[in-house]
């Protein structure tokens, strides 16, 4: 290749074409994700004002609801759950598989640790009944992803559809073990028997915050490790950015879709023995915080970046608990909150749409390429 | 159907006529690199005009920018004379400009008028009779027969391609950009594509092609220019393409295209020539390295799929296979890179069983596959270069140690990559996909030759690459031979097999119609395996 060898690589006068530098790239990330959570909040208040409430004093309280006195302690105990399920949801939408599962998956681990804790209560010391209780969940959870695992892995069943369907199974699996064999006998309202309140999970010394926190961070700091700096991550990247490279480099492609599956169950698994054995100690039936959902857009908003989700899910527990707050003294519905964070998703769709239009950078595929670090070339 | 090769059309509207399409000093830059350097470029209607030039001097880019899809940063753009700006694809479009481009943009699952009816977007009710109508009319300027209802993927490359030019005249185009489409052409497929672009002159379109074969553009320009690192670095007008022989004209491009060192070696002409050196007889092990027996593979849709392949390949050895495109040649190559199950028969590696093992394991044996659809399934675009060269080493030393990614390492190798097959990207980092065409061959290549292969499947290896570069890729498939390294070469290309192969085999609706030893009058034998080979199954 000798005359192409001798060229030079880089024409003359690249260096005025340097790429963009770092904080160009940062503000830009930045901006994409913040932009929609904006416009959310603006147009959210102009349906506050259309429903007779002060947009400004609804969000002041929100902040006051979610942080003053102990309140923010809720928060960040509301953290965990979210946290837990956005590394799950990080795990298989990477690699372009929507488990949209969520509820029903946490539901039916939720429901199994409630029916086994009481068993397991007294029986051994508290720290191995966590340990079991958290593994059982995670396990259970992982178990119910299987079928539109499998279902798309080896029939390429469409998993949104699949996931959806074996978690309305799931939920009402749950009520019927809640009001079947795990009933507390002692109750007459439909629920598992209560562990008691003060041996729930161990709280931060000091602090009303239980350490399923502590293990949400651990999760989250895991979950960012694996995708981007192991071949798991890489692997699952890649058949999230073409299937059939994936196939050609020789990636068992079904395989991974189904250890993907799974471990996104084990994570959401994990997030509902924190949430249940940290706040409440038992399960009612219909109970169901709906939290699957609430993660998916700000997975996206993160880029599918594990620790840059912290900040988005720090803002919807904020936005939960002091909504329920603010909505109160508002007097309008609770599920205010969820009408926002719809906003939130329908903005990010808009601003993603005029950011490509505006050639502002490839989307979330991003971080990926930073992987190999772009050293401009000096010599 | 035998029309002068150079129209009159040209000179009868005459130099003075304003031209098409001109554009001025377009200059753009990506990061690390300058892709167009004040380019000056005239298109008139009645010609073809050529845009030669090596792999990354900036022919892509200047007609995505001629074609909306990308923004200049400098220079201005002139419309039948009027200033324009062409600020997306839709706008070009507007303005007559079609572009077919380097890789396929048809949805293969759609008919064919779903395809075309796609590209007429803005109406919202799809007019299904009016398509049909106009299907018929492009169709009948080309001078092709096309079924509307056809399914895209069972049709022939070169069919999907008249599809292709059909699309980007749909609207009306007065200018017809076509880049490198005669590379996936069997010769017969050029020669429809030369009559189609001639009866298109006879319309007065202005048409720029691309190509890295300098005969094409002698035989089909009217007008030449040569770019080099994004500046133009020669041109040739009609009055002096005119009445000059093949032979007197392609030693003054390759010597535009590359400076005059390599105007020198004769071998580099021959390459382009039909007078190819053929492969003398050598001595080979006798035990097979690759054998296949009575090889099965089930088509998907619109394939053929493979219907009892038997072959062998001896180490060292350097078989072709033949054949016109969507003969089963895919098919076959993914059955023995271990895509694909065969569904009977039994594919044998060193002599042992490699049916059950998966590609993974087949690679680590030393197989190799270097697919022909680099941007489909032979990178991953968003991937940058240095991942996209130890793909298929992922999880392994030295790139990952202790489960963790070893970046250094990657860059280390990716820098070796780089410099030994001149892959020209502004460094390791750059994403793939901002490549050009023959630059993300080499970089496939690099990373299917790596690390001591045994034998290695071709699907197409110089496809898409410069002159200069498919030298190299040969000597270097020949020098891996001389050490034992065996090659499976499929190629649509019969010079190219000639010039390469010790055997040469024949396929046809999935089966091989008849293996040819290369030498003397091995060509002509082969063409005629080719289309007995069809007319028996006809
Ligand atoms: N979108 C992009 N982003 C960054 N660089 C790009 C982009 N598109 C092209 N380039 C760079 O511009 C240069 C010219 O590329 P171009 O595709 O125009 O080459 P080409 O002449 O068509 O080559 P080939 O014959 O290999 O197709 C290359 O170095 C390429 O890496
Ligand atoms: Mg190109």
């Amino acid at each position: 290749m000798s005359s192409e060898t001798t060229a030079p690589s880089v024409t003359p006068g690249a260096g005025e074409t340097a790429p963009v530098p770092a904080l160009g790239r940062f503000a830009e990330t930045a901006i994409r994700s913040l932009v929609p959570v904006l416009l959310a909040l603006v147009a959210g208040g102009l349906v506050l004002l259309a429903l007779g409430t002060n947009p400004i004093t609804f969000y002041a309280n929100v902040w006051s609801g979610g942080v003053d006195f102990t309140a923010w302690e809720d928060t960040i105990m509301r953290m965990a759950p979210l946290t837990l399920i956005a590394c799950g949801l990080i795990f298989v939408f990477k690699a372009g598989i929507w488990n949209l599962g969520i509820d029903g998956q946490f539901l039916l681990a939720g429901a199994v640790i409630a029916g086994l804790a009481p068993e397991l209560y007294g029986n051994m010391p508290d720290a191995l009944m966590f340990f079991i209780l958290f593994v059982v969940a995670g396990v259970v959870a992982s178990v119910w992803t299987i079928i539109p695992a499998m279902l798309r892995a080896y029939y390429g069943v469409n998993e949104i559809i699949t996931s959806l369907m074996t978690s309305f199974i799931g939920i009402n699996l749950a009520n019927i073990l809640i009001k079947g064999p795990f009933q507390d006998a002692a109750s007459n309202v439909p629920q598992t028997k209560a562990i008691p309140f003060t041996n729930l999970l161990p709280t931060i010394p000091g602090t009303r915050i239980h350490v399923g926190v502590i293990v949400a961070a651990l999760a989250a700091v895991a979950t960012w490790y694996a995708m981007s700096r192991t071949s798991f991550g890489l692997r699952l990247a890649i058949l999230g950015a073409n299937a059939r490279a994936a196939t050609h480099v020789g990636i068992p492609v079904a395989r991974l879709i189904i250890v993907s599956f799974m471990v996104s169950g084990l994570f959401i698994g994990l997030a509902a023995a924190s949430e249940i054995m940290g706040i409440w100690g038992y399960v009612r039936a219909d109970w169901n915080p709906a939290f699957g959902l609430l993660v998916v857009p700000l997975v996206f908003l993160a880029r599918f970046n594990a620790i840059a989700v912290i900040p988005f899910v720090a803002a919807l527990a904020l936005l939960t608990i002091g909504g329920d707050f603010a909505t109160q003294e508002a007097g309008i519905s609770n599920e205010f909150t969820l009408l926002l964070v719809g906003l939130v998703l329908l903005f990010m769709g808009v601003t993603e749409l005029l950011g490509r239009n505006r050639n502002l950078g490839a989307s979330y595929l991003q971080g990926i390429r930073r992987k190999v670090r772009v050293r401009e070339e000096t010599s | 159907m035998n029309e002068p090769i150079h129209n009159t059309t040209s000179r009868d509207h005459g130099p003075e006529t304003i031209p098409v399409v001109e554009l001025r000093g377009i200059t753009k830059a990506f990061p690390g690199v300058l892709a167009n350097d004040h380019i000056d470029l005239a298109l008139r209607g009645g010609e073809v005009h050529c845009l030669l030039g090596e792999n990354g001097a900036g022919k892509s880019t200047l007609m995505s920018i001629l074609s909306g899809m990308v923004q200049p940063d400098e220079g201005d753009i002139r419309v039948h004379g009027e200033p324009t700006r062409l600020a997306s694809p839709k706008r070009a479009i507007e303005m007559g400009i079609g572009m077919v481009y380097q890789h396929t943009t048809l949805v293969p699952t759609l008919t064919v008028l779903d395809n075309l009816m796609m590209g007429a977007l803005g109406t919202f009710r799809l007019d299904e009779a009016g398509s049909r109508a106009r299907l018929a009319e492009v169709a009948g300027m080309l001078g092709v027969d096309v079924d509307p209802d056809a399914e895209t993927a069972t049709l022939a490359l070169g069919q999907q391609q008249q599809i292709e030019i059909i699309k980007a005249l749909w609207r009306g185009s007065k200018v017809l950009i076509l880049d490198e489409p005669t590379s996936m052409l069997t010769p017969r497929g050029v020669e429809e594509l030369a009559r189609a672009l001639e009866r298109l002159k006879g319309h007065g379109m202005a048409v720029v092609l691309i190509t890295h074969k300098l005969h094409e553009a002698t035989s089909m320009g009217d007008r030449v220019t040569v770019l080099k690192q994004g500046r133009v670095v020669g041109r040739l007008e009609p009055d002096e393409l005119r009445g000059r022989s093949h032979d007197e004209l392609q030693p003054v491009i390759v010597a535009m295209m590359f400076g005059e060192q390599e105007e020198a070696e004769p071998e580099l002409v021959e390459l382009q020539e039909h007078v190819v050196p053929v492969r003398g007889a050598r001595e080979l092990p006798r035990e097979a390295l690759l054998e296949l027996v009575d090889v099965h593979v089930a088509p998907r849709g619109g394939e053929l799929g493979v219907r009892g392949v038997d072959l062998s390949v001896r180490p060292g050895e350097i078989l072709g296979i033949a054949g016109v495109d969507g003969n089963g040649q895919r098919e076959l190559a993914e059955a023995i890179a271990g895509q694909r199950h065969v569904s009977s028969g039994e594919i044998r590696f060193q002599s042992l069983h490699i049916d059950r093992l998966s590609v993974w394991q087949r690679e680590r044996m030393g197989l190799r596959y270097v697919s022909d659809d680099r941007m489909g399934e032979g990178t991953v675009a968003a991937l940058p270069v240095g991942l996209n060269l130890v793909l298929k080493r992922i999880g392994q030393a030295p790139f990952w140690r202790r489960g963790s990614i070893r970046h250094a390492e990657i860059e280390r190798n990716a820098r070796e990559k780089i410099e030994e097959f001149a892959i020209r990207t502004p460094g390791p980092g750059t994403r793939i996909g901002t490549l050009s065409g023959g630059n993300i061959q080499k970089v496939v290549l690099a990373r299917e030759l790596a690390h001591e292969p045994k034998l290695v499947v071709y699907n197409k290896p110089t496809y898409g690459l410069d002159i200069v570069t498919t030298r190299t890729v040969r000597e270097r498939i020949e020098a891996l031979a001389a050490e034992g390294v065996s090659a499976l070469v499929i190629s649509t290309d019969l010079d190219e097999l000639v010039a390469l192969c010790d055997r040469i085999a024949v396929i046809s609706r999935g089966r091989i119609a008849g293996i040819v030893e290369n030498g003397a009058g091995a060509a002509q034998r082969v063409g005629e395996l080719m289309v007995g080979g069809q007319a028996e199954v006809a």
